[in-house]
């Protein structure tokens, strides 16, 4: 799939969303490339979840563009993922959530069934396959959820803080996922305010702080040497809003 | 009040006896529930689902007036219905009055506001849940209709069934358009009245006791589906 023309960069410019008079987002401008793990860092009530919104098209901006920029842009929408802080799952067994998104994106029933079991596999789900995906636990069902989107076989995979509440063996098997996806040349973008995991997977920093972006730097310029005030003391750790 | 025992006796004999003319009569009335249940639920649950999800200009107003058609006089239904079937109605070459299919009608277009309704509810709260990521996924309006009413299908199930409590107990609407004519359109609630009306209790409390029966069953038996689908499918 990713033998097509990319879809990559994602431009945003000038993007603004506002909600009831409140401007949540502000003139956000930055573009999304090919290769490292994008991961959008900031506080509680930043804009992180929205600004990934944006970027997967569920909401569309008060003003501004959001527009993938490469030749093979055409076909953006079906080539992308997301994977959200509470995964929802269909009230089905686990393999066929997995089916289910598969025969949304046109597959054919043969390569389905072949996908699926790759798709479990990888995220070692294979003995839950066909347990009811709702009663999984937790960190089971983001593993689907991951699985869910590898299946797809996605150019880029959005991610809002994926373990956001799970536990730490947990947290470790869905990081395991994640560059799993980037090794096999997925494009990452994901949401955290967990300073730890961003120090772990980072590989570029976006900053956000009260709907407006005030850093964009290399993962280790960003945790070295801050620029902004706000940054400094998030990186420092202290209580920031 | 020993009239009162007597008729108790009775009816007993008719239930336990079989009788001929109460089978046939509860019969025809669950006939034309199941049938009215059906078509309520095959228009019902579309309906109800595409008023959960799409959004047109005087959505809010179908909606309150769904709602509000949920408790429509069956008399003030009946007699609109009567006018439409009746020989110098619009409907009247049809020749449908007094007959089942009469019946069937009134009691379909009594339950289907509450299956509509019922439906938009359970709908629009799932999609709350599952819109961002169905929309992730690609999934086009037909597809999420499919795919939440499937979801919903235990809190579904469970309005149908309160559609069907409410038909099987139906009287007012059936009388008028059915005629409640012997051997052909007398129910069980139509029935009932009659035989109270002339002082045969006998077979009033027989049709009586099978009508409370039903409404227990139907209850229970939508309990049971609810428990067993959520403790599987969680």
């Amino acid at each position: 799939m990713r033998a097509d023309l990319p879809i990559l960069p994602l431009v945003l410019e000038d993007v603004v969303y506002e909600a009831r008079g409140a401007r949540l987002i502000d003139r956000l401008n930055f573009a999304i490339e090919a290769g490292p793990r994008t991961i959008i860092l900031g506080p509680n009530g930043a804009g992180k979840s929205l600004t990934l919104r944006l970027c997967h098209g569920l909401i569309q901006p008060s003003s501004g563009r959001v527009e993938w920029r490469g030749p093979g842009a055409r076909g953006a929408r079906r080539r992308q993922a997301m994977v959200f802080q509470r995964p929802v799952m269909l009230r089905r067994s686990a393999a066929a959530n997995i089916d289910y998104a598969l025969s949304l994106a046109g597959l054919e029933r043969r390569t389905r069934a072949r996908r699926v079991e790759e798709a479990l596999e990888r995220t070692g789900l294979s003995l839950l396959a066909r347990r009811p995906a709702r009663v999984l636990s937790g960190g089971e069902q983001q593993r689907l959820a991951l699985a869910r989107a590898w299946a797809l076989g996605p150019d880029v995979v959005f991610l809002d803080e994926p373990t956001a509440s799970l536990d730490p063996a947990a947290t470790r098997a869905v990081e395991d996922i994640v560059n799993a996806f980037h090794n096999s040349g997925a494009k990452i973008v994901m949401t955290t305010q967990d300073l730890g995991q961003a120090r772990r997977l980072a590989d570029e920093v976006i900053f956000l702080h009260r709907g407006r972006m005030l850093e964009r730097e290399s993962a280790e310029r960003f945790f070295s040497a801050p620029a902004s005030p706000e940054a400094r003391a998030f990186v420092r750790g202290e209580l920031l809003w | 009040m020993h009239d009162f025992s007597e008729a108790f006796t009775a009816a007993f004999r008719l239930l336990v006896g079989l009788d001929p003319d109460l089978l046939e009569i509860v019969g025809l009335s669950l006939r034309m529930t199941f049938s009215a249940a059906l078509i309520a639920a095959l228009l019902g649950l579309p309906a109800g689902a595409a008023l959960a999800l799409l959004r047109f200009p005087g959505r809010h107003a179908l909606i309150v007036l769904v709602n509000a058609l949920m408790g429509l006089p069956p008399v003030v239904l009946g007699l609109v219905l009567y006018l439409l079937l009746s020989r110098a109605g619009p409907l009247g070459v049809l020749g449908l009055l007094f007959t089942p299919t009469a019946m069937i009608i009134a009691q379909t277009c009594l339950i289907l506001p509450i299956i509509t309704a019922l439906t938009r509810q359970v709908i629009e709260d799932l999609s709350r849940e599952y819109d961002e990521q169905l929309r992730s996924l690609g999934a086009g309006v037909v597809r999420s209709i499919g795919t939440l009413l499937w979801d919903g299908r235990s809190s579904l199930v469970t309005g149908i069934l309160a559609g069907f409590g409410r038909a099987a107990g139906e009287v007012g609407s059936i009388m008028i358009v059915g005629g409640n004519i012997d051997h052909f359109t007398r129910t069980m609630t139509t029935a009932m009245v009659l035989e109270t009306s002339r002082g045969n209790f006998a077979l009033s409390l027989g049709l009586g006791a099978v009508l409370m029966a039903l409404a227990l069953g139907v209850n229970a038996a939508a309990a049971l589906l609810k428990e067993t689908a959520q403790r599987a499918q969680g």
